[in-house]
């Protein structure tokens, strides 16, 4: 375990502050939450905080973006997704603006508060908005790099940001669209989204003792998403699995199954995504009961590497 | 000055009587591509007529020949589903030619059914979706605070844009920041698209809302359809030194056409051809009047 997720994205934003002199952030009342409070401090003349307004927020920040200025909008990841999902659309993204959208406490990480402040539906969400470019990121590390990237972009990027520490990953070779691959094998490939890496991992040490040879792949972007070394490892292993903190309709499974289908590629597949609203609990726990953790990835896998040795 | 001079060069500041003569013509416009193409929105077009004409051709610091130009004023159509008004005050400011207007909401056409800066040049903001303007608004004004310039923004709103809970959300943020040069104008017509406001969503006591959510609002009430009122509404402006601004402009939805005028049918309507005749001489007889005066 290291650095907290969302700590290591705000570290990295006040640092952004001092290379970016048209950096500004926006923060809806939850900034000592997002993080985005570190920037605020460094940055006082270059940080906004709206209140509980996430329209408005959003749309300040619109504001700002066309007229020159770079702004990163921080709030928990749900209530920007559904709250200001109007002026998302309609002017962030149909004027293509370059608006950082970062959703903090995203998927199931912000535990014991419950069903209303969990986000699981936000990816489908911003991945039908077009224009948009939509990052998960799986470490503390990519957090980073998802950040330094979609300050890069001419349009709008959402970054979905976990609130806790999340399993270590080696630094990815690139940023830029691809899976990120964090383990080698031959018998199936595990395409995992978010912090659920960590788990797929943890997964595939199991099922190496039964002789069962993972490859694990990390996978942030979900759109656009280049699917040619994903493709690769398919058409090696003929199987696939996917990971995801996140309902089934819309999300990383879906857009995996997109490219599947336009690929031609039909491997033995399965998907392990959240089906229902979850609960309040211990983050660790939560997942787990909700099925995110390496005894049900390796269970799933196991069954799918059966089925295919069975044909 | 002769009609004709007026639309010799865009750029002149014009005086109330000339912003009359234009506003008169533009309706004249407005009603015959609305009428030609059958879709679009009359009413709400034609009770701002007068103030984006003043604003245009009085007021704003801009520049037809380069839109995009950073020091220019901002204007912001939050109520876009007049955008025939813009286009039509555009188009003869400058920003693009007048040929271009009856390619309104057209497959292809620059002039999209509600205004969008990605295609039409001189739109400062795509709107439509109701409740935006002020928002984005208060952002240009911000950023104008940032980057060390000077210009104004101008947020024109109905009743519509009103109703949404984010321009309240707006408001207030507004004067938490307090951004120089940001002045909202209130279309006040008092109609919107399903009835007379005050049975739809009641915003009265507006003035007293806005006050209180810490705006600066003249007493007087200004005649948003006479542009000597109008005039004397900005100089209001340039006299007051507490920020954020606002004016709310009583007007006449549907002005111009009698049977248009506060009916909340010709919100949207189309122009159907016997009406269009009836309307079309009201706007010329309107518009010859206004031509004597000048």
């Amino acid at each position: 375990m290291s650095i907290a997720m969302r700590d290591a994205y705000g570290k990295h934003l006040a640092k952004l502050g001092g290379e970016y002199p048209e950096l500004v952030v926006l923060d809806a009342d939850v900034s000592s939450s997002t993080r985005s409070n570190i920037f605020g401090k460094e940055f006082p003349d270059r940080f906004y905080n709206v209140g509980v307004a996430e329209a408005n927020l959003v749309d300040i920040a619109n504001g700002l973006a066309i007229c020159g200025l770079k702004p990163v909008v921080n709030t928990f990841a749900i209530f920007l997704v559904l709250k200001a999902a109007d002026q998302i659309r309609n002017v962030s993204a149909y004027n293509s603006l370059p608006v950082v959208f970062v959703g903090s406490y995203g998927g199931l990480s912000d535990s014991y508060d419950g069903a209303s402040h969990q986000a699981i539906e936000d990816i489908a969400i911003m991945r039908s908005i077009s224009r948009m470019q939509v990052i998960v990121p799986s470490d503390a590390r990519q957090a980073e790099l998802a950040l330094d990237y979609a300050l890069k972009q001419d349009g709008p990027v959402y970054i979905r940001i976990c609130r806790n520490e999340v399993a270590e990953l080696p630094e990815p070779e690139s940023f830029d669209g691809n899976a990120i691959q964090v383990r080698e094998g031959n018998d199936i490939t595990i395409a995992a989204n978010g912090i659920t890496v960590g788990f797929a991992l943890e997964a595939a040490s199991e099922l190496k003792k039964e002789g069962i040879e993972a490859e694990v792949f990390s996978v942030p972007f979900v759109k656009p998403m280049k699917f040619d070394v994903l493709e690769k490892s398919i058409r090696k292993t003929k199987r696939l699995l996917t990971v995801e903190e996140h309902v089934l309709d819309g999300g990383f499974a879906s857009a995996i199954c997109e490219k599947l289908m336009l690929s031609g590629l039909m491997p033995d597949f399965d998907s392990i995504h959240l089906t229902d609203f979850a609960e309040s609990g211990p983050y660790d726990e939560l997942l787990k009961k909700y099925g995110i953790s390496a005894e049900n990835i390796a269970s799933r896998a196991r069954a799918l590497f059966m089925k295919g040795a069975h044909r | 000055m002769t009609a004709e001079d007026l639309f010799k060069n865009p750029n002149q500041k014009l005086r109330a009587r000339e912003l009359s003569y234009l506003a008169a013509f533009f309706r004249v416009e407005a009603w015959n591509i609305l009428y030609e193409r059958g879709t679009g929105h009359w009413g709400g077009a034609a009770s701002a007529m007068e103030l984006t004409t003043s604003l245009y051709f009085n007021r704003m610091n801009i520049r037809s020949e380069d839109p995009s130009w950073e020091d220019r004023d901002r204007f912001i159509l939050s109520k876009g589903h007049a955008s025939i008004n813009l286009y039509t005050v555009l188009a003869y400011r400058g920003f693009f030619s007048p040929e271009i207007l009856p390619s309104f909401r057209t497959l292809g056409a620059t002039l999209q059914g509600h205004p969008s800066m990605i295609t039409t040049p001189g739109v400062d903001l795509s709107t439509g979706a109701l409740g935006h303007g002020l928002s984005v608004g208060l952002g240009m004004a911000l950023a104008a605070r940032h980057l060390k310039k000077s210009y104004w923004t101008y947020v024109l709103t109905g009743e519509g844009c009103l109703n949404e809970g984010s321009s309240w959300e707006a408001l207030m943020c507004a004067a938490k920041y307090r951004p120089e040069r940001f002045v909202l104008l209130i279309d006040y017509n008092k109609v919107q698209l399903d009835g007379y406001e005050e049975d739809i969503m009641p915003l009265e006591p507006l003035r007293d809302k806005l006050v209180s959510f810490g705006w600066n609002v003249p007493e007087q009430s200004f005649d948003g359809n006479n542009t000597g009122d109008i005039l004397k509404s900005f100089v209001w402006l340039d006299n007051e030194d507490k920020w954020p601004k606002a004016i709310i402009y009583k007007t006449t939805k549907g002005m111009g056409v009698s049977f248009t005028e506060n009916d909340n049918h010709w919100h949207g309507a189309k122009i159907d051809d016997e009406s269009f005749k009836k309307g079309l001489l009201e706007l010329g007889s309107d518009l010859s009047r206004r031509e004597i005066w000048l």
